[in-house]
């Protein structure tokens, strides 16, 4: 079982232009910024969105432009779960489970209700329920449909973080048990990893990277993708030993840079601050004023201003002795070997 | 945090307004004959406009339900130009004289009218000045409370209701029965209580298009009418029955609106 999509949606001066395929038993997470087009992604995968291109399940065509064929969203057995339950108001939890399954559906709803310990919830309506359980249900309700592909909206993100535990183990249960394809919007990388076993980060309606979950953050190729690994990326032309960074064209010393575009990734850990200008090896050092501090856990994120824009990672004692709270100049080393470069 | 002091010349303006609302109300009340109230309420001239008027506004309403939904639901899911124009053609009884409204039934369902005629040259059937045109007449000019409240509601609904029972496998007509509709009634209600007041007040179009005949046409705003030349404390007694009626949905709408269906 497998999915491939090529989806082009033009719609408010937005442009979606993505192609996905999705392996089978493969859990995708799309990955990107508010506004990147993840959920009109997934809508037009359900069918949801009229779109340009082609869609296929398992070679089944769902969609395809140029044979008008389109596949509605009810006949697809595509699971969808959104944001918040959307639960409907007016039935009961059980009567929410049972609404895809047809006659007799009741039954096999309550068996899914009490497998996920919901049981005594069945004659609840959803305001009567918790966050927490209301996504469970909703998620049951999707479940029980055997969906053949499973889309799921930021399935998390509207809870509390103290039930998201809880409806996170449901998750998890319900989508090792799942067979057929799953993929899974959002925008939290510890839920991307953790669920995932790739991802898709989409940014402005384009797909900017995909790939296992370390290989995606250990080489950035966008800004979101760096903040998400919380490292500094830089983008600037390669000269064999150096790279010519930011519009004044720095230049920054590092092994193997090559030539033509690159990216360059420099861990704000490898970030060194001085009062005085540091001797020995570092062969990158300028002058840089602290902006801005941030507390990350026992560590102080400092973003710099300078020849090179960085953040850089020290502890709470390094932030009162080199005065950086006050906004003080500070000397900053970066030693060559700690940038990894590698083609733009 | 304070607000803004209004001038006292416009605090007159405003009371003034008011009194224009309150002093007829007043008048009624007060000039009613409290003393035979009973006796004009068991008229039998009364009590047939009543039953009629019940009768007619309640069917009106039905009529305007099964139509009135399936129109709000398309109004709801076009757009732009279509849309304008279904909107306009919707609410146009809303601000049309009702005598106008009523020519025009005429014209259209008249012995000569543009469907009127091919009806009554085929089958025989006349529609004017029979109870069916009383109810046609209120139903044209309430209906469009209900299009429009309808309407409203299904704007604020929230359309992935509807996105999550289709990927459930629910059909259209299963998504609209089981969804869609259960969702919608506390506009329906509203726009049936509204549309049902309309119906009972409704005087203009029913006199030009039904006539007034007594026990057919003849509505309790038609016999008000008609009892303020011959029987003025019967015409008090009937115009105090459909303020009590206003008042009593007013009250009860404004609890709906307020709080949660």
């Amino acid at each position: 079982m497998s999915l491939h999509a090529q989806v082009r949606i033009a719609r408010d001066g937005f442009e979606l232009d993505v192609d996905v395929t999705v392996f089978p038993g493969e859990t995708v997470a799309v990955l990107g910024p508010n506004g990147a087009g993840k959920t009109t992604l997934l809508k037009a995968l359900a069918g949801l969105v009229p779109l340009q291109g082609h869609v296929e399940l398992d070679g089944e065509v769902f969609d395809d432009t140029a044979t008008a064929r389109h596949v509605p969203t009810e006949e697809r057995r595509v699971g969808l779960v959104f944001q918040d339950h959307v639960l409907f108001p007016h039935m009961t939890a059980l009567q929410n489970v049972a609404f895809g399954l047809g006659r007799g559906g009741e039954k096999v709803a309550m068996a899914w209700l009490e497998r996920a310990g919901l049981g005594d919830k069945a004659n609840a309506r959803p305001a009567q329920l918790s966050g927490g359980q209301a996504q469970r249900v909703a998620l049951l309700r999707t479940m029980a449909t055997q969906p053949r592909l499973l889309l799921l909206d930021e399935p998390l993100s509207a809870l509390d973080v103290t039930v998201r535990a809880e409806v996170r183990r449901e998750l998890a249960r319900q989508l090792a048990e799942f067979k057929g394809i799953r993929i899974i919007v959002t925008h939290d990388p510890l839920e991307a990893i953790a669920l995932a076993d790739r991802l898709v980060v989409l940014e402005n309606g384009r797909v900017v990277q995909s790939g296992r979950p370390e290989e995606v953050t250990a080489r950035p190729r966008s800004r979101f993708v760096a903040d998400l690994a919380g490292v500094n990326l830089l983008r600037g032309r390669g000269r064999n030993d150096h790279v010519e960074v930011g519009p004044a064209g720095a230049s920054l010393a590092t092994p193997d840079a090559g030539e033509g575009d690159v990216f360059a990734v420099i861990h704000p850990r490898a970030v060194a601050l001085y009062l005085t200008k540091p001797d020995g090896t570092p062969r990158n050092v300028w002058r840089g004023r602290a902006e801005e501090l941030d507390m990350l856990g026992e560590r102080v994120r400092v973003r710099l201003s300078g020849p090179v824009p960085l953040v850089a990672e020290v502890t709470p004692s390094a932030v009162k002795d080199l005065h950086l709270a006050s906004g003080a100049e500070v000397w900053v080393a970066v030693k060559a070997t700690e940038i990894s470069v590698y083609r733009a | 945090m304070t607000q803004a002091r209004i001038p006292g010349p416009l605090i007159a303006l405003a009371a003034a307004g008011l009194l224009l609302f309150l002093l007829p109300l007043a008048g009624l009340v007060v000039r009613a004959p409290w003393d035979q109230l009973g006796g004009e309420l068991t008229a039998p001239e009364t009590l047939t406009a009543l039953e009629l008027s019940i009768f007619c506004s309640l069917t009106a309403t039905a009529v305007a339900l099964v139509l009135g939904v399936p129109l709000a639901l398309l109004l709801s899911k076009t757009t732009g130009t279509v849309r304008g124009l279904l909107r306009a053609v919707t609410t146009l009884p809303m601000v049309l004289p009702p005598v106008v409204g009523g020519v025009a039934l005429l014209l259209a369902f008249g012995r000569k009218g543009l469907i009127g005629a091919p009806l009554n040259d085929a089958f025989g059937i006349q529609i004017p000045f029979t109870t069916s045109a009383a109810v046609i007449a209120e139903t044209f000019v309430a209906m469009p409370f209900l299009v429009i409240a309808v309407e409203g509601g299904l704007r604020s609904l929230d359309p992935r209701y509807e996105q999550a029972a289709r990927a459930l496998g629910a059909s259209g007509w299963r998504v609209f029965a089981r969804v869609t509709l259960p969702l919608l009634r506390p506009a329906i209600f509203s726009g049936a209580v509204l549309c049902w007041a309309r119906a009972l007040g409704e005087f203009g179009a029913t006199i030009t298009f039904a006539g007034n005949l007594p026990g057919t046409t003849q509505t309790v705003p038609l016999a008000v009418y008609v009892a303020l030349e011959t029987k003025p404390q019967g015409a008090i007694v009937l115009s105090l029955i459909l303020l009590a009626v206003s008042l009593a949905v007013l009250v009860g709408m404004h609890d709906r609106w307020l709080g949660e269906p």
